[in-house]
Protein backbone atom coordinates (compact mmCIF):
# COMPACT_ATOMS: atom_id res chain seq x y z
CA UNK A 1 0.00 0.00 0.00
CA UNK A 2 1.34 3.42 -0.82
CA UNK A 3 0.48 6.89 0.27
CA UNK A 4 -1.40 8.58 -2.52
CA UNK A 5 -0.29 11.98 -3.77
CA UNK A 6 -2.02 15.22 -3.05
CA UNK A 7 -2.75 16.19 -6.65
CA UNK A 8 -5.88 14.09 -6.80
CA UNK A 9 -7.23 15.79 -3.72
CA UNK A 10 -6.66 19.34 -4.85
CA UNK A 11 -8.61 18.59 -8.01
CA UNK A 12 -11.70 17.94 -5.91
CA UNK A 13 -13.55 20.52 -3.93
CA UNK A 14 -15.10 18.32 -1.33
CA UNK A 15 -16.21 19.71 1.96
CA UNK A 16 -14.55 18.83 5.21
CA UNK A 17 -17.88 18.51 6.96
CA UNK A 18 -18.47 14.80 6.17
CA UNK A 19 -15.00 13.97 7.47
CA UNK A 20 -15.56 15.89 10.70
CA UNK A 21 -18.97 14.29 11.08
CA UNK A 22 -17.51 10.84 10.45
CA UNK A 23 -14.95 11.42 13.18
CA UNK A 24 -17.51 12.57 15.71
CA UNK A 25 -18.33 9.10 16.99
CA UNK A 26 -16.48 6.78 19.35
CA UNK A 27 -17.29 3.61 17.44
CA UNK A 28 -16.04 5.07 14.20
CA UNK A 29 -12.91 6.34 15.91
CA UNK A 30 -12.24 2.86 17.23
CA UNK A 31 -12.75 1.43 13.72
CA UNK A 32 -10.27 3.97 12.36
CA UNK A 33 -7.81 3.16 15.13
CA UNK A 34 -7.94 -0.48 14.01
CA UNK A 35 -7.88 0.15 10.26
CA UNK A 36 -5.21 2.83 10.27
CA UNK A 37 -2.58 0.14 10.89
CA UNK A 38 -2.79 -0.31 7.13
CA UNK A 39 -4.20 -3.82 7.07
CA UNK A 40 -7.64 -4.31 5.47
CA UNK A 41 -10.32 -5.94 7.63
CA UNK A 42 -13.57 -7.71 6.77
CA UNK A 43 -16.82 -6.80 8.51
CA UNK A 44 -16.69 -10.10 10.41
CA UNK A 45 -13.21 -9.32 11.68
CA UNK A 46 -14.28 -5.86 12.75
CA UNK A 47 -17.42 -7.17 14.46
CA UNK A 48 -15.49 -9.79 16.41
CA UNK A 49 -14.62 -8.51 19.87
CA UNK A 50 -17.10 -5.65 19.53
CA UNK A 51 -20.33 -5.23 21.48
CA UNK A 52 -22.02 -4.09 18.29
CA UNK A 53 -23.90 -6.11 15.71
CA UNK A 54 -22.66 -6.69 12.21
CA UNK A 55 -25.36 -4.33 10.91
CA UNK A 56 -24.27 -1.56 13.24
CA UNK A 57 -20.62 -1.94 12.24
CA UNK A 58 -21.63 -1.93 8.58
CA UNK A 59 -23.58 1.28 9.06
CA UNK A 60 -20.56 2.97 10.63
CA UNK A 61 -18.29 1.73 7.87
CA UNK A 62 -20.63 3.26 5.28
CA UNK A 63 -20.36 6.64 6.99
CA UNK A 64 -16.57 6.35 6.89
CA UNK A 65 -16.74 5.27 3.27
CA UNK A 66 -18.87 8.26 2.26
CA UNK A 67 -16.32 10.56 3.88
CA UNK A 68 -13.55 8.83 1.90
CA UNK A 69 -11.85 7.59 5.08
CA UNK A 70 -12.23 3.92 4.15
CA UNK A 71 -12.65 2.09 0.87
CA UNK A 72 -14.06 -1.36 0.42
CA UNK A 73 -12.16 -3.83 -1.69
CA UNK A 74 -13.48 -7.22 -2.69
CA UNK A 75 -11.38 -10.18 -1.70
CA UNK A 76 -13.03 -13.30 -3.06
CA UNK A 77 -16.51 -13.53 -1.58
CA UNK A 78 -15.92 -10.96 1.09
CA UNK A 79 -15.49 -7.21 1.15
CA UNK A 80 -12.64 -5.83 3.11
CA UNK A 81 -12.28 -2.31 4.33
CA UNK A 82 -9.10 -0.40 3.80
CA UNK A 83 -8.09 2.88 5.41
CA UNK A 84 -7.35 5.96 3.28
CA UNK A 85 -5.31 8.54 5.20
CA UNK A 86 -5.95 11.45 2.83
CA UNK A 87 -9.10 13.06 4.25
CA UNK A 88 -7.86 13.06 7.84
CA UNK A 89 -4.29 13.93 6.91
CA UNK A 90 -5.62 16.86 4.88
CA UNK A 91 -7.60 18.23 7.80
CA UNK A 92 -4.81 17.67 10.28
CA UNK A 93 -2.32 19.35 7.99
CA UNK A 94 -4.54 22.37 7.52
CA UNK A 95 -5.24 22.74 11.25
CA UNK A 96 -1.50 22.43 11.93
CA UNK A 97 -0.84 25.11 9.35
CA UNK A 98 -3.38 27.57 10.80
CA UNK A 99 -2.17 26.75 14.30
CA UNK A 100 1.40 27.58 13.32
CA UNK A 101 0.28 30.92 11.84
CA UNK A 102 -1.36 31.80 15.17
CA UNK A 103 1.79 30.85 17.09
CA UNK A 104 3.78 33.24 14.95
CA UNK A 105 1.18 36.01 15.23
CA UNK A 106 1.11 35.56 19.01
CA UNK A 107 4.85 35.84 19.36
CA UNK A 108 4.65 39.12 17.44
CA UNK A 109 1.76 40.25 19.68
CA UNK A 110 3.77 39.37 22.77
CA UNK A 111 6.73 41.45 21.60
CA UNK A 112 4.33 44.25 20.64
CA UNK A 113 2.54 44.59 24.00
CA UNK A 114 5.47 43.81 26.28
CA UNK A 115 7.76 46.47 24.87
CA UNK B 1 -12.23 14.94 18.27
CA UNK B 2 -10.84 18.42 18.57
CA UNK B 3 -11.67 20.42 15.45
CA UNK B 4 -10.84 23.78 16.87
CA UNK B 5 -7.63 25.58 17.48
CA UNK B 6 -7.05 26.81 21.00
CA UNK B 7 -4.06 28.81 22.19
CA UNK B 8 -3.23 30.34 25.53
CA UNK B 9 -0.57 32.91 26.05
CA UNK B 10 0.55 34.80 29.14
CA UNK B 11 1.32 38.42 28.37
CA UNK B 12 3.28 40.63 30.76
CA UNK B 13 1.06 43.60 30.02
CA UNK B 14 -2.13 45.01 31.54
CA UNK B 15 -5.47 43.95 30.09
CA UNK B 16 -6.08 47.48 28.82
CA UNK B 17 -2.86 47.32 26.79
CA UNK B 18 -3.71 43.93 25.29
CA UNK B 19 -7.27 45.04 24.54
CA UNK B 20 -5.92 48.01 22.58
CA UNK B 21 -3.45 45.85 20.66
CA UNK B 22 -6.33 43.56 19.66
CA UNK B 23 -9.06 46.04 18.88
CA UNK B 24 -7.38 49.20 17.62
CA UNK B 25 -7.23 48.46 13.89
CA UNK B 26 -3.79 50.05 13.45
CA UNK B 27 -2.29 48.20 16.40
CA UNK B 28 -3.91 44.93 15.32
CA UNK B 29 -2.42 45.48 11.88
CA UNK B 30 1.07 45.90 13.35
CA UNK B 31 1.39 42.46 14.91
CA UNK B 32 -1.06 40.59 12.71
CA UNK B 33 0.55 42.08 9.62
CA UNK B 34 -2.43 43.50 7.83
CA UNK B 35 -3.19 47.00 6.63
CA UNK B 36 -6.82 47.60 7.61
CA UNK B 37 -9.04 50.21 5.97
CA UNK B 38 -10.73 51.36 9.17
CA UNK B 39 -11.74 50.65 12.78
CA UNK B 40 -13.40 47.44 13.95
CA UNK B 41 -17.15 47.86 14.47
CA UNK B 42 -19.37 44.99 15.66
CA UNK B 43 -21.59 43.71 12.86
CA UNK B 44 -19.53 45.39 10.16
CA UNK B 45 -17.16 44.06 7.56
CA UNK B 46 -13.50 44.79 8.14
CA UNK B 47 -11.34 44.95 5.02
CA UNK B 48 -7.66 45.26 4.38
CA UNK B 49 -4.59 43.85 2.75
CA UNK B 50 -2.20 41.35 4.32
CA UNK B 51 1.31 42.77 4.73
CA UNK B 52 3.01 39.51 5.67
CA UNK B 53 5.92 38.99 3.26
CA UNK B 54 4.90 36.64 0.47
CA UNK B 55 1.18 37.09 1.16
CA UNK B 56 0.77 40.71 0.10
CA UNK B 57 -1.70 39.67 -2.61
CA UNK B 58 -4.06 38.23 0.02
CA UNK B 59 -7.05 40.26 1.13
CA UNK B 60 -8.21 40.46 4.73
CA UNK B 61 -11.95 40.27 5.14
CA UNK B 62 -13.75 39.66 8.39
CA UNK B 63 -17.04 40.51 10.06
CA UNK B 64 -16.60 41.76 13.61
CA UNK B 65 -18.87 39.91 16.04
CA UNK B 66 -18.35 40.97 19.65
CA UNK B 67 -16.35 43.68 21.33
CA UNK B 68 -16.83 43.41 25.08
CA UNK B 69 -14.25 45.85 26.48
CA UNK B 70 -11.22 44.11 28.00
CA UNK B 71 -13.06 40.78 27.90
CA UNK B 72 -13.92 39.41 24.49
CA UNK B 73 -13.17 40.30 20.89
CA UNK B 74 -14.43 38.06 18.10
CA UNK B 75 -14.80 38.01 14.35
CA UNK B 76 -15.59 35.61 11.56
CA UNK B 77 -13.31 35.44 8.55
CA UNK B 78 -12.77 33.36 5.47
CA UNK B 79 -9.64 31.49 4.47
CA UNK B 80 -9.70 32.04 0.74
CA UNK B 81 -6.56 33.15 -1.08
CA UNK B 82 -8.62 34.22 -4.07
CA UNK B 83 -8.33 38.02 -4.48
CA UNK B 84 -11.94 38.10 -5.72
CA UNK B 85 -13.33 36.20 -2.74
CA UNK B 86 -16.23 37.90 -0.97
CA UNK B 87 -16.99 37.16 2.66
CA UNK B 88 -20.70 37.14 1.85
CA UNK B 89 -20.21 33.98 -0.21
CA UNK B 90 -17.30 32.29 1.50
CA UNK B 91 -17.39 29.73 4.29
CA UNK B 92 -16.04 31.24 7.50
CA UNK B 93 -14.47 30.29 10.81
CA UNK B 94 -15.00 32.08 14.12
CA UNK B 95 -12.03 33.63 15.89
CA UNK B 96 -12.39 34.59 19.56
CA UNK B 97 -9.93 36.35 21.82
CA UNK B 98 -10.68 36.15 25.53
CA UNK B 99 -8.76 38.28 27.99
CA UNK B 100 -8.32 37.54 31.68
CA UNK B 101 -6.46 39.66 34.16
CA UNK B 102 -3.99 37.88 36.45
CA UNK B 103 -0.97 38.68 38.65
CA UNK B 104 1.48 38.61 35.76
CA UNK B 105 -0.65 40.69 33.45
CA UNK B 106 -3.06 39.18 30.97
CA UNK B 107 -3.94 35.64 30.05
CA UNK B 108 -5.07 35.64 26.45
CA UNK B 109 -6.99 32.71 25.00
CA UNK B 110 -7.61 32.34 21.31
CA UNK B 111 -10.03 29.88 19.79
CA UNK B 112 -10.75 29.38 16.14
CA UNK B 113 -13.65 27.10 15.29
CA UNK B 114 -15.84 26.11 12.37
CA UNK B 115 -13.22 24.35 10.25
CA UNK B 116 -15.85 21.83 9.20
CA UNK B 117 -17.32 24.61 7.05
CA UNK B 118 -14.23 24.86 4.89
CA UNK B 119 -13.63 23.02 1.66
CA UNK B 120 -11.11 20.21 1.90
CA UNK B 121 -8.45 21.64 -0.37
CA UNK B 122 -8.26 25.17 1.01
CA UNK B 123 -4.81 26.69 0.89
CA UNK B 124 -3.01 23.37 0.92
CA UNK B 125 -2.01 23.64 -2.70
CA UNK B 126 -0.34 26.96 -1.95
CA UNK B 127 2.16 25.47 0.44
CA UNK B 128 4.94 23.00 0.08
CA UNK B 129 3.95 19.87 1.87
CA UNK B 130 5.84 17.35 3.78
CA UNK B 131 5.04 14.13 2.01
CA UNK B 132 6.04 11.85 4.82
CA UNK B 133 5.85 8.15 4.19
CA UNK B 134 2.94 5.94 4.99
CA UNK B 135 4.22 5.10 8.46
CA UNK B 136 4.64 8.71 9.44
CA UNK B 137 1.17 9.58 8.16
CA UNK B 138 -0.30 6.73 10.14
CA UNK B 139 1.49 7.78 13.29
CA UNK B 140 0.26 11.35 12.85
CA UNK B 141 -3.29 10.27 12.28
CA UNK B 142 -3.25 7.81 15.12
CA UNK B 143 -2.02 10.52 17.49
CA UNK B 144 -4.61 12.94 16.18
CA UNK B 145 -7.46 10.48 16.53
CA UNK B 146 -6.39 9.20 19.93
CA UNK B 147 -5.72 12.63 21.42
CA UNK B 148 -8.99 13.98 20.20
CA UNK B 149 -11.22 11.10 21.21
Amino acid sequence: MSYKGRSRVTARRRLRAPVFAALGDETRLSLIAKLCGGQPYSISQLTRGSRLTRQAITKHLRVLERAGIVHSVRRGRESRFEFDPEPIAGIKEYLDFVSEQWDQAFSRLKAFVEN
Amino acid sequence: MNHRIEKRIQLQAPVSRVWRALTDYREFGEWFRVKLDGPFVPGQVSRGQITYPGYEHVKWEAIVQKMEPEGLFSFIWHHSLDPNADIANEPTTLVEFKLEKNESGTLLTLTESGFENLPENLRLEAFPRNDGGWTEQMKNIENYVVQGS
